[in-house]
């Protein structure tokens, strides 16, 4: 009994650090106070600026259209990768496998200024097409990494049987390759949208002046004391905190039906 | 389609896209970290001006400091939960982990401002600025600690606890002599992740710090930023690069494919 009460004191602790400052800034979001911890009565005032506000709204949109355009380049760069790299020689995958892990295990802030340095070095602006390739840098190998398990999981010889039976190379690689490592290719993709979004120290260095994502604006208005944003900001993070829990509930219950599916099948 | 190629050529677009990006661009670091910025020629004295100078010293062992702290704070809380998780009778235990794993998805920059308000409203915010920079990073870094832990101490052989009891291990024992040392791959890989980014995540240390703290990261920052020597920014980003180098060593981090990576099968 106490053992299985001090399991349940660690657990509520560990969630109680998690979700208390989430919590509060999702109760205090629907009073318009300016600093949290007053009450003010019950309103949708922060949600009625939040949604008025052109700024943020413009913010919100441009930084899921960068993780959507990041993240499609990544994924199909990474999976024509992934395949490369499973059917290469072994020297040739190993160098390959070698540029995978530099940006997984290097610090964020030398990938940031390595990419700073040679764009300044090619031209002096920093546009839109450095922040992409910022981040295509920065996802591109989670779905390489997430891509090529499956391709060894894969049954080598479904390849090999669609050639026999009459299949070109690229038929073979589309109709029999690629369905059987999708699982791979959009937990890849789910990934880069995921750190994509989540970014800041590489998108503060390749961004062109003027363009902000969710992370730099709410940065920046942070260090600002009193910003006016920054009651919306308590908004915006319930928002999507929403998001986050619906899509999170939601594909989990979609793996686990396709899961229970196969079982079935099987 | 009438598309000819063999299937190894495919590595050939990502090859060429990681050299440009990310190979080349490394070798740029090396190259201004050795460059005198008055004369363009080559010198050792970007990392002479970082290692003679004391502020930058101390900002690189307050740096290591605190991610140790972090590192350390984050296993002993980490621990616990993964292994109830894992060993636990819960019919619901996906979701439990579900719960402690949630944040990662979330914007880790609104997370840190939810956790600067809640220190503000507390009063913490503006007293005990090390304290709440080490706060945030395991705020920030936890699950990626939780994770790898259950990972492992859920694929662990239960009979091997059995085991352990029946030869006369009492909890205690079984705990350091079987349980702890299986688990280590995840520990190790729960380290890799947690260590390094804190060393380097200036946004933690200057929002919840208040500009009190100083880590590496800020300080490369700086160096690109109002200080404005790109010399002795990437000469510190080397200094950095060699202690990732020398951190993989002892962890082995080169070794593990698929634990190595940053939130890799959350999905």
């Amino acid at each position: 009994m106490v053992k299985k009460a001090i399991k349940y004191a660690i657990l509520a602790f560990g969630l109680l650090f998690i979700y208390t400052p989430i919590f509060l800034l999702v109760v205090f979001s629907f009073t318009p106070a300016i600093t949290l911890g007053s009450w003010e009565g019950f309103s949708f005032d922060l949600y009625v600026q939040l949604f008025n506000n052109a700024k943020i709204m413009g913010i919100v949109k441009d930084t899921v259209l960068l993780a959507l355009f990041a993240s499609v380049i990544s994924t199909i760069l990474g999976t024509i990768g992934a395949i490369g790299i499973f059917y290469s020689k072994k020297k040739a995958a190993a160098a390959a496998n070698v540029m995978t892990r530099i940006p997984v295990i290097n610090a964020e802030i030398v990938t940031a200024i390595s990419l700073a340095l040679i764009f300044a070095a090619v031209a002096l602006q920093r546009t839109y097409f450095s922040l992409l390739i910022g981040h295509v840098v920065i996802t591109l190998p989670f779905v390489v990494l997430s891509v090529i398990p499956k391709l060894k999981q894969m049954d080598g010889n479904l390849y090999e049987a669609a050639l026999d039976l009459g299949a070109t190379p690229s038929r073979a690689l589309f109709k029999v390759v690629l369905p059987e490592i999708l699982p791979g290719i959009m937990a890849g993709f789910m990934l880069a949208v995921t750190l994509s979004l989540d970014d800041y120290i590489v998108t503060a260095f390749t961004k062109p002046t003027g363009f902000d994502t969710i992370s730099t604006y709410v940065y920046n208005s942070i260090k600002v004391p009193q910003h006016s944003a920054l009651p919306q900001l308590r908004a915006l993070s319930a928002i999507i905190f929403l998001i986050i829990v619906v899509v999170v509930i939601v594909l989990n219950t979609v793996n686990k039906k396709q899961k229970k599916f196969k079982e079935i099948n099987d | 389609m009438t598309l000819r190629f063999s299937r190894k050529q495919l590595i050939i677009p990502y090859s060429l896209f990681m050299v440009l990006f990310v190979v080349i661009p490394l070798l740029f670091i090396v190259y201004y970290a050795f460059t005198d910025g008055s004369t363009g020629g080559f010198t050792f004295g970007n990392f002479l001006k970082f290692f003679s100078n004391s502020t930058s010293l101390s900002t690189l062992i307050i740096s290591i400091g605190i991610a140790i702290l972090t590192t350390v704070v984050c296993l002993l809380i980490a621990y616990p939960i993964a292994y109830i998780l894992a060993r636990s009778n819960f019919k619901k235990k996906n979701v439990l982990l579900m719960l402690f794993v949630l944040p990662m998805w979330i914007n880790f920059v609104l997370r840190i401002n939810a956790l600067r308000e809640f220190l503000d409203l507390i009063g913490l915010l503006n007293k005990a600025h090390l304290f709440n920079t080490v706060l945030g990073m395991v705020y920030d870094f936890l699950p990626f600690m939780i994770l790898p832990l259950y990972t492992t101490l859920i694929k662990m052989d239960k009979s091997l606890i059995e085991a352990s009891a029946d030869l006369g291990g009492n909890a205690f024992t079984t705990f350091t002599k079987v349980t702890l040392p299986l688990s280590l791959p995840g520990i190790v890989s729960g380290i890799t992740m947690v260590f390094m980014p804190t060393m380097t995540n200036y946004v933690i240390s200057d929002t919840l710090g208040l500009g009190h703290i100083t880590i590496i990261g800020k300080l490369i920052e700086d160096c690109f930023g109002s200080r404005n020597d790109w010399y002795l920014g990437s000469a510190i980003a080397l200094v950095l690069l060699f202690i990732i180098f020398i951190s993989m060593l002892f962890t082995g981090g080169f070794k593990d494919e698929e634990n190595g990576a940053r939130g890799a099968g959350i999905w």
